[in-house]
């Protein structure tokens, strides 16, 4: 059997490749990758702990976490479109002003 | 057990990495697909087949395809973004790498100190802690103590659903 600390060490390895990937790249898709790995990795933590304490309500954080996520895709995704439109670009350095 | 979780593991991290150093945003989708198919086959190996399943179905089959969509539309050309030729390694270090560094060094300082210190104990879970199945004990939890919770996501993808089309509609 696995220690329920193999899965958390992956979970934060994830979460971490995720967090630099936000920080490092300038693409807004690649972020928004990064964003859902992010997600994923808390998701892992979730489950293993549910897991280990036996508890159902671990797993139905993640669904909820899971909704949340697609969610939040759909809508980010349709405001890349709309920013695509606007300004021609997906670099996050050239979007940066409130009104323009 | 191990070696299949550490199989799923390394390919799991592999295509983190590999998400975050493509240079085509359309790599950055499909290595995308190959972490979330691990994570759900490491979701069975925890007994979360409803989640694995769940996992493969929204993630693998929505999220992944609409990413692909989006790259498809605004075009998925090569990007310079983490390595623009000819430029020395000094100007590449701005403060947003150099706060990634410190956070993964920050990371591995607090795995190391777990593992000296011998914090990351051995303990385990319980190898039969679902045993009906996860699915029957989902549905009764989320249809008893879960109601709201669940009845306020069905209005969050419906405003999510509204947001997206006003959204993408197109400029009059």
């Amino acid at each position: 059997m696995i220690p329920t600390a193999y899965y958390l060490i992956l979970s934060a390895i994830l979460f971490v490749i995720g967090a630099l990937g936000v920080l490092v790249r300038r693409n807004v898709l690649i972020i928004f990758m990064c964003v859902e790995m992010m997600l994923n990795a808390v998701n892992l933590t979730f489950v293993a702990l549910a897991y280990h304490f036996v508890q159902i309500d671990g797993q139905i954080f993640v669904l909820l976490a899971m909704v949340v996520a697609a969610t939040e895709v759909a809508v980010g995704l349709a405001i890349v479109m709309k920013v695509v439109r606007h300004k021609d670009t997906t670099n996050i350095e050239d979007v940066n002003l409130l009104k323009g | 057990m191990l070696p299949l979780f550490i199989i799923f593991a390394a390919t799991a991290i592999v295509a983190a990495l590999g998400v975050v150093v493509s240079r085509k945003p359309i790599y950055s989708a499909l290595f995308l697909l190959v972490n979330f198919g691990t994570l759900a086959a490491l979701y069975i190996m925890l007994q979360a087949q409803f989640l694995a399943m769940v996992q493969v179905i929204t993630y693998a089959g929505a999220i992944v395809v609409l990413f692909l969509f989006v790259t498809m539309l605004i075009g998925g050309g090569e990007l310079g973004d983490l390595r623009p030729r000819g430029s020395s390694l000094a100007s590449r270090l701005t403060w947003p790498r150099v706060a990634a560094l410190a956070l993964a060094l920050l990371l591995l300082a607090g795995l190391g100190y777990g593992i000296v210190t011998g914090q990351l104990s051995n303990a385990q879970g319980t190898p039969t802690a679902f045993e009906n199945g996860s699915v029957q004990a989902i549905g009764q939890a989320l249809y008893t103590d879960y109601l709201v919770p669940f009845e306020l996501t069905s209005v969050l993808l419906l405003i999510g659903m509204i947001g997206a089309i006003v959204l993408a509609r197109p400029p009059e």
